[in-house]
């Protein structure tokens, strides 16, 4: 065999193995899709969304107010996070150098490791103990602490992505520093923070450990946010541990619904982000 | 007949004053001053003793090859360099009497005054109108709206670029071509009505109908304004400018009427330059 051969040979066996590797990869989710798919689409009716959950025994009803629930959380999650998060996005990209961004990096970096179920410990010993309550408050921020690091490293990712001659642009023209941030810098990336606001959300959506003994459950449709509130993920880890055939296909459902919303999230992320990076390369 | 420093390393920077009247272009008041003035980044020294003036109503162009520090003495004029950490200034630099170093300088009211064109168009993603209305906005120059669209309209009529987006002023600045974009940043620039307009190799990214226009621009706003103008291209700075200076390392080699630089030059090192010899 020549040289030549050979090495065509070589580089063709190593992009099939990297297909390879892409299937093995892409299984997984295969199947998930599949399984949450041809499942839950049995399950799944109006009244999944309109209804409230029956009393065991009783067939049908639906998780409505595990949906609103989930929304509430979410909501509060981000109304705590979205501002903390961008805020010391712009602190890391506007100071990189200083020993407080470091530590903020390095805090942030490390409450992104930080497994859930320990930060819905740390949202119980922080907000039901004290007032002997599971709360909407408490889930939200439990969700809202899992939520802040993942905003903070993409806005700050997405300002040091800005033009520098865009900072000397606004300041050129007597913009102070924080006029320039918050008129310039800030409008440029916003797409792309928002895209990133959107995914994070998306990605606490389907957290279930920080809402077990935070935001609790209820079988009742409730919108207080002091007493204890349904989730989609609570209601599918409640209904999949039950014995009962009904709520299993319950529990398929709710799956189907959460991963619907975690697919839209991301491909309208995804099709803003193309936009952006479109308007960039003008 | 004063002197005009020359690039010896050994010989202390002198004072230069713009000799009068010789080549056909009058001597106008002294606008921009600057004395001895030396640039640090950090321990590096990149200006060393570079003294100058600026005059009224003309076009004063730097030359010089890559990295002789032009664009960083443009940048002292409006303290462009204070947002870069370690940098330091010795010596003076004047605008109308004024010394910009001064401690109780404001800076923001400093760059209104001083406006600056970059090397790269850099419009902000908004739509032309808000580019332009930005540095009003900012400063609270003027208020009301029609006053702003005033302004705007002014602006961009100053800049040649009034004619070409007059319908379409509500759209993004990003959808404009490269020469209009750099015109938009000149009108940006000319909005807040500065005194001096620096440009820092204003078309060295454009072609050369686009570059036409901008160097047309700087001819006719020269009656207004007082600019300074970094160039990378010889022919440029003997086209729009009255005043050239050559840098070379870091140092002022040789300032004078732009027509002596290019015909008669004091030094060696500004002729080999001029003409090509290195660069």
């Amino acid at each position: 065999m020549s040289h030549t051969a050979y090495r065509t040979l070589l580089s063709r066996l190593f992009v099939g193995a990297c297909g390879l590797a892409v299937l093995v990869a892409l299984i997984p989710l295969a199947f998930i899709l599949f399984f949450v798919v041809s499942q839950g689409f049995q399950a799944l009716n109006l009244d999944f969304f309109t209804h409230m959950p029956k009393p065991v025994g009783q067939p049908g009803g639906g998780m409505a107010n595990a949906i609103v629930g989930t929304l509430i959380l979410s909501g509060l999650a981000a109304l705590l996070a979205v501002p903390v998060g961008v805020m010391s996005g712009v602190y890391l990209s506007e100071y990189p150098q200083t020993r407080l961004a470091s530590a903020v990096r390095f805090a942030s970096d490390t409450l992104n490791g930080v497994p859930s179920i320990v930060i819905g410990v740390f949202a119980y010993g922080l907000a039901v103990l004290p007032f002997k309550q599971f709360s909407t408050l408490a889930g939200g921020l439990a969700l809202g602490i899992m939520m802040i690091p993942i905003v903070t490293k993409t806005t700050e990712e997405l300002l040091v992505l800005v033009p520098g001659s865009m900072r000397e642009g606004a300041l050129a023209l007597g913009a102070t520093r924080g006029r320039a941030v918050f008129s310039v810098i800030i409008p440029a990336a916003l797409p792309g923070i928002i895209t990133g606001i959107v995914l994070a959300l998306a990605r606490i959506a389907g957290e279930t450990a920080p809402l077990l003994f935070t935001a609790f459950n209820n079988r009742f449709f409730s919108t207080s946010l002091t007493q204890p509130i349904s989730s989609i993920t609570v209601q599918v880890y409640t209904y999949a541990i039950s014995p009962y055939e009904d709520w299993h296909r319950q529990a398929w459902a709710g799956a189907l619904v959460l991963i619907t919303i975690v697919l839209v999230c991301s491909m309208l992320a995804r099709l803003a982000t193309s936009r952006v990076s479109r308007l960039r390369t003008r | 007949m004063t002197d005009v420093p020359t690039h010896a390393t050994h010989l202390p920077p002198r004072p230069t004053v713009v000799r009068a009247d010789r080549d056909g272009v009058a001597d106008a008041t002294v606008k921009v001053d600057v004395q001895n003035l030396s640039f640090y980044y950090g321990a590096k020294r990149a200006l060393e003793g570079i003294s100058l003036q600026a005059q009224t109503n003309r076009v004063t162009a730097f030359i010089g090859p890559s990295g002789c520090g032009k664009s960083t003495f443009l940048r002292t004029l409006n303290r462009m360099n204070d947002i870069i950490p370690g940098t330091r200034v010795e010596g003076s630099a004047r605008i109308d009497g004024q010394d910009i170093y001064a401690p109780n300088v404001d800076v923001v009211e400093l760059r209104r005054r001083v406006g600056m064109v970059f090397q790269k168009s850099n419009p902000f993603p908004k739509s032309i109108f808000e580019n332009v209305a930005y540095g009003l906005r900012i400063n609270r120059l003027v208020t009301s709206k029609a006053e702003i669209a005033e302004r705007v309209e002014e602006s961009l009529r100053s800049a040649a670029l009034w004619d070409e987006v007059k319908d379409r002023v509500h759209d993004s600045a990003l959808a404009l071509s490269g020469g209009q974009q750099q015109r938009l940043c000149i009108a940006r620039a000319l909005a807040v009505r500065p005194d001096v307009l620096l440009m820092d190799e204003p078309a060295s990214a454009l072609d050369p109908i686009a570059t036409q226009r901008i160097e047309e621009l700087i001819y006719r706003l020269k009656s207004q304004y007082t600019i300074i103008i970094v160039t990378h291209n010889m022919q440029q700075a003997a086209r729009v400018s009255d005043h050239t200076a050559f840098f070379w390392m870091g140092k002022l080699v040789e300032f004078d009427r732009t027509e002596r630089i290019f015909t008669a030059p004091r030094e060696k090192l500004t002729e080999d330059y001029v003409t090509g010899r290195f660069g």
